[in-house]
């Protein structure tokens, strides 16, 4: 354990020079999205009743926590994964010491989960600022949201770890990240996806996440009941990890 | 046709108020291969800048091919090869299409760049990897087909900063003996080191540059010859340098051993046993360039 | 072998400006991987399925002006846009940042006839070609959704080159200020605000009157303004006004970035 709390460690120091932008984005970023998308297009859609029973600003929340949580995962393990592989062999150099594949990546993600749990937690008092939703709403809609985080995160170090360069990761953004971000139920209900393309949205963890956050912050009648998700979400996330942790070994020792 | 390709006179570079060369003069005759020897941070690349016309003297007069590099530098750059100190070859590119673009900088035609392509691959002995990405290969390799992409245009004038640091003997020699062929087809080339050994095996002339000066100048022999008494007696001793008082006509103190100029090291020698100093370590050999350095600055070349 | 350095003739060198080459050179370097030069075509394409039609479906029609379009088409005129915007400034910022510390692209090109103004329009002209095949992709399928109206539609393409231009100019601009990868988050900072607050999601006037003024300072909201005009068939002496705005940012932001080049560059 104390292998992987020295590996946090190191990211948390690289992690200094960086951290007063990054929580200025961690706050203005939400209020940004909220105002302009919550508030803005919100006005719109309310006007048309277009959320049902909720206003866009409400439905929009708990979805835009769990996206956000994936998009936090996985910035934090794709290209710092890449760089400690790659550009600036930080892997190799701690492989040499007591340190081993198990620490490296146990630690890389401890650190990534702190990372999102700091990116939910702004965005989530941001969403009770906009009025978006109550203290407990938004407290209940966390958990999921971090879930989300957790079995993103390793699935992207998984993705990273077997890449042979970073022009890989310029395409799990285009074509992974994003696409999730827009069609797994954050801005629109999947409901409204040409038929056959549904059963694919509920393959994707996000859906998981938006769905488990909608549920316990707004109470929406459930499609699944949350254990579902939440079991599905934890094993993916286990896989994963498992995943990552053979290719890590593949990559840096055999 | 003009005699001298580079004319410097007075030429001074200052970053801020930091002066890298300071007032500098020479000449660089055509046919020639001309040396800048010196240590770390003496001004060579600085000065091999300003003649490639990258980077505008302070103040001083440069003249590169007959032409003012403050306002014609585009048609110095034209007839001139430059082999930077770090080579800056395009690593999103393969070995051929480094060379492909580099002429096409210079509107050379694809045919045209072709044809020499081939010959300029043979040349670095890199026609088997034409088709690598340059990042896989050997330091000595991107150092070859760095020279070979400063071929592409047929220079007149070749820029070479340091064009074996780093290098393993062996692809040194390898080195050499390309420049050597460059030599004899007659190209004129500037050469920057801090190996003696490089400046004596290459450069027809050179000068010696120490904190952005010149301090000597001339052929390796005659700068053996003017600043250097023939031959190095090199001892390591238990006693004080003092003890050698009168012995060879200088000695210089090192961290780890003394050096004694001398016209007949091997009696200097003699005379050192003759006052009984047994030193741990005896060396007689020829002077060089290092001990010219060591006598025009007091200090030794690389450190 | 033939002699590697005499020289036959005299050195060919024609005068003027040789962007080209750097264009060419990028293109040598895309070859390799266009799939992922033809895959920024995608992003805009995405939003115009999630925002225009997913979101769109519950927004239903659009007021704009005398008009009432649907949302879709509201929306994809200022997708364009700021597709044209976020290309070109991650063209301009982080490809050339990397080029300019890492690459030593620039410092071999500055050893050949080439200028830093070459380099500068070169690198934009590049950012500004894959842009327009975006623009064009992004019109076959705003056809193909039956968004585009009319032949003025194309018109469209121009004015998202125009947005590019702007963008990529001051992006690079800016970029020869970075000292280092921390300061290209100042770049979302001011980024992410135009994306969604340049009359891209919603109408103008959805804002209060003072929110109003300050959106019209946004670069993006004339781009926004500008590709919307010609997608909807709606003119008026007002475009003159965006394109000038769009255009004069472009050609400071050259200046800026080709002198700055130079001195970057030729220390
Ligand atoms: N762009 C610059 N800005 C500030 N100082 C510089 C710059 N370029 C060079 N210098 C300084 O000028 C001095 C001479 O540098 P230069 O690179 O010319 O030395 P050099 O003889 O080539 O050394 P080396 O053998 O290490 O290559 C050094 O002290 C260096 O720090
Ligand atoms: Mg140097």
């Amino acid at each position: 354990m104390t292998g992987r709390l020295r590996v946090v460690e190191s990211h948390a120091r690289r992690y200094r020079h960086t951290w007063r932008s990054s929580v200025f984005t961690g706050f203005v970023n939400p209020a940004f999205l909220l105002a302009a998308m919550g508030l803005g297009l919100g006005s719109l859609v309310d006007a048309n009743n277009g959320a049902g029973a909720f206003s866009y600003l409400a439905f929009l929340a708990p979805g835009l926590l769990a996206a956000t949580a994936m998009q936090t995962a996985a910035g934090e393990s794709s290209y710092p994964v890449m760089a400690g592989i790659k550009w600036i062999k930080s892997y190799e150099a701690a492989l040499a010491t007591p340190i081993g594949i198990r620490d490296l990546l146990g630690g890389q993600q401890i650190w990534s989960m702190i990372r999102v749990a700091q990116v939910v937690a702004a965005f989530a008092l941001v969403e009770v600022l906009f009025g978006a939703l109550s203290v407990r709403q938004a407290a209940l809609a966390t958990i999921p949201a971090l879930m989300t985080g957790v079995a993103f995160s390793p699935a992207i170090a998984w993705f990273t770890i077997r890449l042979e360069n970073d022009s890989g990761l310029a395409g799990l953004f285009r074509f992974g990240i994003i696409p999730l971000f827009l069609f797994s139920g954050t801005f629109f209900p999947i409901s409204q996806l040409p038929e056959q393309m549904q059963p694919l949205a509920v393959l994707t963890p996000l859906w998981h996440g938006v769905e488990w956050a909608r549920d316990w912050a707004l109470g929406s009648p459930p499609l699944w009941p949350w254990q579902w998700h939440a079991t599905a979400l934890a094993a993916f996330a286990v896989a994963c990890f498992w995943g990552a942790h053979r290719a890590l070994v593949r990559r840096m020792i055999l | 046709m003009i005699e001298d390709l580079v004319e410097a006179e007075g030429l001074v570079k200052r970053f801020g108020d930091f002066t890298a060369v300071d007032s500098i003069d020479f000449t660089v005759g055509r046919g020639e291969a001309f040396g800048f020897l010196g240590p770390n941070g003496a001004g060579k690349s600085s000065t091999m800048k300003m003649i490639g016309t990258v980077s505008p003297a302070t103040s001083g007069t440069l003249r590169v091919l007959g032409m003012d590099p403050a306002s014609q530098g585009r048609q110095i750059r034209s007839r001139l090869g430059v082999v930077p100190q770090d080579n800056s070859l395009d690593m999103e590119l393969t070995v051929e299409e480094n060379l492909m673009i580099y002429g096409r900088y210079f509107d050379l035609s694809r045919r045209e760049v072709r044809a020499r392509i081939a010959d300029l691959l043979e040349f670095a002995q890199l026609t088997d990897r034409r088709t690598s990405k340059v990042e896989p290969l050997s330091g000595g390799m991107k150092r070859r087909l760095t020279i070979a992409r400063g071929l592409i245009n047929r220079p007149e004038l070749i820029l070479l900063d340091e064009p074996t640091t780093g290098l393993d003997p062996q692809a040194r020699h390898v080195l050499w003996d390309r420049l050597y062929r460059l030599k004899r087809e007659g190209a004129t080339l500037i050469i920057t080191t801090h190996y003696m050994d490089e400046a004596e095996q290459l450069c027809d002339r050179l000068v010696i540059m120490d904190n952005g000066r010149i301090v000597g100048e001339g052929s390796p022999r005659e700068l053996i010859d003017r600043h250097t008494s023939g031959e190095v007696l090199e001892l390591r001793l238990e006693e004080p340098v003092g003890a050698l008082s009168g012995i060879g006509d200088h000695t210089e103190e090192l961290a780890d051993r003394v050096l004694v100029a001398s016209r007949d090291a091997e009696s200097a020698l003699a005379e050192v046993h003759a006052r009984g100093i047994n030193p741990a370590m005896s060396l007689i050999r020829r002077a060089t360039l290092e001990d010219v350095f060591l006598t025009l600055t007091g200090r030794t070349l690389v450190d | 072998m033939s002699a590697l350095t005499t020289r036959t003739g005299p050195p060919t060198l024609t005068g003027g400006w040789r962007a080209h080459r750097v264009l060419e050179r990028n293109l040598m370097v895309s070859k390799r991987s266009w799939v992922l030069v033809l895959s920024g075509f995608f992003e805009p394409v995405f939003y115009l399925f999630s925002i225009g039609v997913g979101v769109g479906a519950m927004v239903g029609d659009v007021q704009v002006g005398a008009r009432t379009v649907s949302y879709a088409a509201f929306v994809a005129p200022a997708l364009l846009s700021s597709s044209a915007m976020n290309g070109a400034v991650f063209e301009s910022t982080l490809n050339i940042f990397f080029k300019l510390k890492w690459g030593k692209v620039y410092d071999a090109m500055l050893s050949t006839p080439l200028r830093p103004a070459d380099v500068a329009a070169g690198e934009i002209g590049w950012s500004l070609l894959r842009g327009g095949l975006y623009a064009i992709g992004f019109m076959v399928v705003m056809a193909l959704f039956g968004l585009a109206e009319s032949w003025w539609t194309l018109m469209a393409i121009p004015a998202a080159l125009l947005i590019g231009f702007a963008f990529a100019s001051v992006g690079m601009a800016a970029t020869t200020f970075m000292r280092s990868w921390q300061d290209f988050d100042l770049i979302n900072v001011v980024t992410l605000p135009l994306f969604l607050f340049s009359a891209t999601f919603y109408p103008l006037d959805v804002y209060p009157p003072a929110i109003q003024t300050v959106t019209r300072i946004s670069p993006l909201y004339h781009g926004v303004e500008l590709v919307r005009a010609f997608t909807l068939g709606m003119f008026d002496w007002s475009l003159a006004g965006h394109a000038a705005v769009l255009l004069g940012m472009g050609l400071i932001g050259l200046r800026v970035a080709s002198g700055r080049l130079e001195r970057l560059l030729l220390a």
